[in-house]
């Protein structure tokens, strides 16, 4: 019988890949291009769940690698920044079981607030990197990942991007043999606690296991040669590796799949064997400023290739040396609000009121845009508040009174916390009002639960937090809660109300999203005649 | 050996069914027994904003996106999505729009999308069986079979206006 085939997206296939070889946990916090991977794992059946955010995710993951089980932590790519803290110090202290941590990057933007390259991270962290080109890459590389965090004892950056990610290929999943073992502690302080006398050991611990990953790399089975003319050699790594052999096809080109440590014997050699080698790479020049200090001929690419997303036109240029601009494609029709989405009598307040909005991500962003206009500042998970009570402290009296911080449940429970404790602490002298437009979902990413909802990842019931139950033990001086849609005039009032109190203030917009609504009355059902029938088993 | 390739993009917006009617060809390539892939941009396709989805099929697929002016087909679920993806098409390629559609074939709007992929159906090779059971594997089971006779009245009506390009 010929070995399955099936058709799967990068996500889906990691999800698959995880599911194959006996992962033992699985977390992560939603974010376009990665959310897919927990739901499908979920799905599955696997030990799937969010966290409240990518730091937490990562901890979690950490913690049940030394319990000795494989962790699969999943996140986008401006997750990594809010986990960085954990990745940096568990190349320290190493892992038990595997540890595999998904950054998915978005190069070009298709919905993210940056495009930054997590592949400096990489780097920067000490840890070893793999990039797959497509799903079948994308499978294959998980248990690769797999091998080398147990062999080396390291955790392991699978970097995806968009197009790996939300692409659809042909799958044959080989799982590899990898033996497995029951979860148990044993003591091992030196390694794992960080105190400056273990983490100097630690740290030339990282380096010559980094040592080890590169010697083994030069012979690995960790690139693809293709030879073909030798008048011209691609180095390229991911999705740009097949556009690349589009756009080139007689080119001979170097694939590498594990992009951290290079094997970089192996790149010279193929190097010197073509006339002219250019690394062709989306993003920052990543491979090419490793390759170039290590005294490796290659040439790079002009500044604009920095940009966005490469495809296989983009390289044709490139490697004709034509530098003119692409032409703009025509604009389609931009995203908007959902008619009768509760953001949109929040917003709409807002605007009648001429507040400075210091704004967050999610779907309300869309408030930012033409006719709403109603957002001043997003930068980043969480700032709203951050930023909020910025301006309250700087600002002249009269504009300080107009700002308010707008933040979403899921975002809140992410990092909005911090940014109370900020406000109980260091009150303005003109107050502050946040805003938590509770829609009781994760909706920009697709309506994913969260803490705040009371329900699991597979929508399980579980204990819920309350927003305003917080807020009150965090001392915050007056808080309400008003549904926009139902009391738009009360909403208006309450808002006002609040903001003349000059005090700290939270005020919950709670109506649900249009879209997760029919899903929240589902499980609310099931619930109720789960509890009427004598509670949870 | 001979490269065969097909290239189609296919466009509406939120809400209409692009990346469902996608999964569909994609996936009916793929029982066909071709190399497959398939790309497209998520998050925003609920909300009402442009959605397009590339699918390429053949022996050998290597990009997932399909570079501009070189695709076969132009499929748009939406009349005011063509301008901003005829760019999209070669320059001998086949636009589908709805207007290739007898209304008096389609149940409902919301089939508009299976009923396109039924008029992309007669121009490709692809075996009916193939598409039948890719509608099967990826429709709800109470939508595939309404769905799946849809796209054989399509597929087997004896003349579709105005199909030009
Ligand atoms: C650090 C980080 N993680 C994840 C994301 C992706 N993301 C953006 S907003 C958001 C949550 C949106 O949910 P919520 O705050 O409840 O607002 P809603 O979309 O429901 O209106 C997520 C997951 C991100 N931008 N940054
Ligand atoms: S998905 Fe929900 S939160 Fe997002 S715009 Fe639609 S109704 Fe509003």
């Amino acid at each position: 019988m010929p070995p399955p085939r099936h058709l799967w997206s990068g996500n889906e296939a990691v999800a698959h890949a995880a599911f194959d070889h006996g992962i033992g946990l699985a977390s992560g916090y939603p974010g376009t291009p990665s959310t897919e991977i927990l739901e499908v794992l979920g799905a599955l059946g696997g030990p799937a769940r969010w966290a409240p955010n990518e730091k937490v995710a990562l901890e979690v993951g950490l913690g049940a690698t030394f319990g000795g089980a494989r962790a699969l932590v999943t996140m986008k790519h401006v997750g990594l920044n809010v986990a960085a803290d954990v990745l940096f110090t568990a190349a320290y202290t190493g892992v038990n079981g595997g540890l595999v941590v998904v950054s998915a990057d978005d190069p070009g933007m298709a919905s993210s607030q940056n495009e930054q390259d997590n592949r400096r991270y990489a780097v920067a962290a000490g840890v070893p990197m793999l990039e797959p080109r497509d799903a079948q890459d994308a499978y294959d590389l998980w248990g690769l990942a797999l091998e080398i965090s147990e062999r080396w004892r390291l955790p392991v950056l699978l970097r995806m991007t968009t197009r790996v990610c939300h692409s659809r290929s042909v799958v044959v999943p080989r799982p590899r043999e990898l033996p497995t073992a029951a979860p148990s502690f044993d003591h091992d302080i030196a390694s794992r606690v960080m105190v400056p006398a273990n983490a100097r050991r630690a740290h030339q611990r990282l380096r010559e296991r980094l040592r080890g990953i590169a010697e083994w790399a030069e012979t690995a089975p960790i690139a693809f040669e293709h030879r073909g003319d030798r008048s011209l050699g691609l180095v390229t790594a991911g999705v740009s590796a097949m556009h690349a052999r589009e756009a080139a096809p007689t080119a001979s080109s170097l694939e590498l799949l594990l992009t951290h440590p290079l094997p970089l014997a192996r790149v010279a050699r193929f190097v010197a064997e073509v006339d002219r080698a250019i690394v062709v790479e989306e993003g920052d020049p990543c491979l090419f400023e490793q390759l170039r200090a290590a005294g490796i001929e290659v040439a790079g690419r002009p500044e604009p290739f920095r940009f966005g997303e490469l495809s296989v036109p983009r390289i044709r240029q490139l490697l004709a040396g034509d530098l003119t601009p692409d032409p703009e494609p025509p604009r389609g029709k931009p995203p908007e609000l959902c008619k009768g989405c509760p953001h949109r009598s929040v917003f709409g307040i807002f605007a009648k009121h001429d507040l400075i909005v210091a704004g967050d991500i999610g779907c309300y962003t869309l408030a930012a845009l033409p006719p709403l206009n109603a957002m001043d500042t997003c930068v980043c998970m969480g700032a709203s508040i951050g930023v909020g009570l910025g301006l309250r402290h700087v600002l002249p009296p009269e504009q300080a009174r107009r700002v308010v911080s707008v933040i979403g449940d899921s975002t809140f429970v992410h990092s909005g916390l911090t940014g109370l404790a900020e406000m109980v602490y260091n009150p303005p002298a003109t107050g502050h009002v946040v805003v938590v437009v509770d829609n009781g979902t994760t909706a920009m990413t697709g309506q994913q639960e969260h803490p705040g909802t009371g329900r699991t990842l597979t929508h399980e019931p579980t204990s819920r937090i309350s927003f305003e139950a917080v807020a009150t033990a965090m001392g915050v001086a007056r808080i309400a809660v008003v549904d926009p849609c139902a009391d738009e005039d009360g909403f208006e009032r309450t808002l006002l109300d609040l903001l003349a109190s000059e005090t700290t203030a939270v005020l919950i917009a709670r109506r649900a999203c249009l879209l997760a609504a029919r899903r929240v009355r589902e499980a609310e059902r099931s619930k109720n005649s789960c509890s009427a029938g004598g509670g949870n088993p | 050996m001979t490269l065969v390739k097909v290239d189609v993009v296919i466009a509406g917006l939120g809400g209409q069914g692009v990346l469902k009617a996608s999964d569909i060809l994609a996936e009916a390539a793929f029982l066909a027994g071709h190399d497959v892939k398939k790309s497209e941009i998520h998050g925003m396709a609920q909300r009402g904003g442009s959605v397009h989805s590339d699918v390429r099929f053949g022996s050998c697929v290597l990009s997932p996106m399909i570079t501009p002016g070189e695709a076969d087909y132009l499929l748009v679920l939406e009349a005011t999505e063509v301008e901003p993806h005829r760019h999209r098409l070669r320059p001998e390629g086949r636009l589908i729009t709805p207007a290739a559609l007898d209304p008096a074939l389609l149940p409902s709007k919301r089939s508009l999308n299976v009923g396109i992929l039924a008029v992309l159906a007669r121009e490709l090779t692809l075996p009916i069986a193939a598409w039948h059971a890719a509608i099967d594997r990826q429709l709800r089971p109470d939508l595939a079979g309404p769905n799946r006779e849809l796209f054989t009245r399509v597929f087997r009506y004896p003349s579709l206006t105005g199909a030009s390009s």
